[in-house]
């Protein structure tokens, strides 16, 4: 959406990579709130959804039902530690709410809720539903002669289930150019690395095979991230699109990154703090100068 | 102006002087094209069984609302979510045994738990395809859906009850199971001139106060049959069809059980979990200890068979139930 008008391009990305390193910060603070979090996964999407959230998508959160609206389904809905915060920033919900997280009978845990949380578009939480629901989203937006398109968010290990292949066929077969599906490809599902515990390579080929347009970027390029969704044809082609987006779990915290201990995990005060210092340190270099 | 352009023009309304010569299916096929004329917000959804659930009749007049899902039961319901999510109305059908089973979790998660107004049209179930052996049976569906929160679940008696629910699923909030059969079977109503709601009981007999019988779908008109059986014998029960297995229309239940002091459920469905299980809850929930028995289908797998030949064998037709309430009125 469009929070604010900037001079040029370095402007805009300079201003998301802000926003990431900020909301990367929120994470942690939830997470010591809500006593653990999924870190890992929420580090690896978190700019993929900043890119979305503050420059892609088409959401108002004074009307977070509007009809043409883009929508965002979160499949791998354990990201929710990530992407609860920007709603909050963006205006959704007041911001206070956050401080119940996981507490009792608070509109947020682990994973989101439709009913409980303003602009979540789909509860979520079982890995291999957003893709179908999408596929739902993106037929009724044909119907109804939206030019909305509907984003997906998976986690690279939930491309082992099944139903996850089921709606990659629907999605060429009823021909759903309004999909962008978006792989958050940072390598490791709960257990260890994806490609030990059930290979998922060579995604690019599985999905090209199934009829899909691939995109394959660095996820934490915002750049990259920008350039790609700028650059999508017309919502109403034939061709629906996935985009792998190749990530480092734990990103922007270096005792986290690629370390699967990190995947679900509650951090001690001082790994707080370090982990604060080192989300400042790893943000990418500026593009103008303050 | 095309054919069928003209047939919406004019508007088209299926009479069902035929009831008892079409499946359930096609009666859903027909009401809902029917429905589709006015509520433009409908659409169906199947899953490579348009042939079986008999929705060819919609496909023709509103093939852009129409969306066949091949052999992938799972993405279809959740496909059904998004579409509900989205501001349609969507009525997706398979077999009662790939709905309940296989597509459980998704149902749950994407339907129930979100409270979507998503109908389901469950076709082949208990043992309708008895002849299709276990994979084809669907003797657990009922327990399944009814333990889910925000679920209704719906066992019409037969097509003429059918074609009411369907159209009165149209205003009803929330995610609904409606469970139908395979074949032409027999009619428990004479005609269609009846009020119909769902949630409310209907009595279908009352000859006494002996006993009550709780059925629901092809148990029904079998209960129905066993009460004329027993009142030339001197003994006068009630017929309940309780069709609408959730929400339960619990003060009924507990009506006949102080009337009468006897009661068996009859349904096509394993004994556990069902509308056997459901009326045990409410009585014992009650502190009501009274005669009672659950017929259904024993903690087994059926049979292969077809069903006029399993309904006798596992006491659910019409002499089954005549004889298990003489053996609870000990007669």
């Amino acid at each position: 959406m469009r929070v604010k008008d900037f001079r040029n391009k370095a402007e805009l990305l300079d201003y998301l990579d802000d926003k990431a390193m900020e909301l990367r910060k929120q994470v942690i603070d939830l997470s010591m709130v809500s006593t653990g979090g999924h870190l890992g996964g929420a580090f690896s999407m978190m700019d993929i959804v900043v890119a979305l959230y503050y420059h892609t998508l088409k959401v108002d959160p004074h009307n977070p039902t509007w009809a043409g609206r883009d929508r965002f389904v979160l499949s791998k809905g354990h990201g929710a530690i990530a992407y609860v915060p920007i709603l909050a920033d963006l205006g959704f919900f007041p911001k206070e709410w956050l401080s119940t997280f996981n507490k009792l009978d608070s509109p947020f845990g682990m994973h989101p809720d439709m009913h409980k949380i303003p602009g979540v578009e789909m509860s979520t939480g079982s890995l291999g539903h957003g893709l179908s629901i999408a596929v739902g989203m993106a037929l009724s937006a044909r119907l109804d002669k939206q030019d909305s398109r509907i984003f997906v968010l998976m986690g690279d290990g939930e491309l082992n289930e099944g139903m996850v292949w089921e709606a990659a066929q629907a999605g060429s077969h009823f021909k759903l150019g309004n999909i962008v599906a978006i792989v958050d490809r940072n390598r490791f599902s709960l257990d260890g690395p994806t490609e030990e515990i059930m290979s998922i390579e060579p995604i690019r080929d599985r999905w090209e095979a199934f009829g899909w347009k691939v995109y394959d970027i660095d996820g934490h390029d915002m750049e990259a991230l920008v350039d790609t969704f700028n650059g999508l044809p017309p919502a109403s082609g034939n061709t629906p699109i996935l985009v792998i987006a190749r990530t480092t779990k734990g990103k922007g915290v270096d005792f986290m990154e690629n370390n699967p201990i990190y995947h679900y995990t509650l951090l001690d005060k001082k790994s707080a703090l370090d982990a604060f210092a080192s989300i400042e340190r790893s943000r990418p270099a500026r593009r103008v100068t303050i | 102006m095309s054919d069928t352009q003209d047939l919406l023009t004019e508007g088209f309304v299926f009479t069902m002087d035929t009831y008892d010569m079409i499946s359930a299916a096609e009666v859903y096929g027909q009401v809902i094209s029917e429905m589709a004329q006015k509520n433009e917000d409908i659409v169906v959804l199947t899953s490579d069984l348009m042939r079986s659930n008999k929705t060819g009749t919609f496909k023709k007049y509103f093939p852009e609302r129409f969306f066949n899902f091949g052999i992938a039961e799972t993405n279809m319901v959740a496909a059904a979510a998004g579409m509900a999510v989205s501001g349609k109305l969507p009525y997706i059908s398979s077999m009662a045994v790939f709905l309940s089973l296989r597509c459980a979790e998704t149902i749950r998660t994407d339907l129930a738990y979100t409270n979507l107004k998503v109908r389901m049209i469950a076709t082949h179930s208990g043992l309708s395809m008895g002849n299709g052996g276990t994979t084809h049976h669907a003797t657990e569906d009922i327990a399944i859906l009814r333990s889910m929160a925000n679920m209704t679940v719906v066992v019409p008696a037969d097509t003429i009850e059918t074609g009411k629910v369907v159209r009165a699923s149209e205003d009803l909030e929330g995610p609904l199971y409606i469970r139908i059969g395979r074949s032409i079977e027999p009619l428990a109503y004479e005609n269609d001139a009846y009020d119909y709601t769902i949630g409310k009981h209907i009595i279908m007999r009352d000859y006494g106060k002996d006993a009550a019988v709780i059925a629901c779908g092809v148990c029904v008109k079998a209960a129905v049959d066993a009460a004329d059986a027993l009142k030339k014998e001197g003994i006068g029960i009630r017929v309940i069809n309780m069709h609408t297995i959730k929400p339960l229309d619990t003060e009924a239940i507990l009506e006949a059980a102080q009337s009468t002091g006897a009661l068996i459920t009859v349904e096509e469905h394993s004994i556990i979990g069902g509308l056997g299980g459901a009326v045990a809850e409410t009585l014992c929930d009650a502190g009501m200890g009274i005669k009672f028995r659950r017929l259904g289908i024993p903690d087994i797998y059926a049979v292969i068979g077809y069903p006029e030949d399993l309904y006798p064998l596992y006491g659910i037709d019409s002499a089954g139930i005549r004889t298990s309430v003489l053996n609870l009125l000990g007669k």
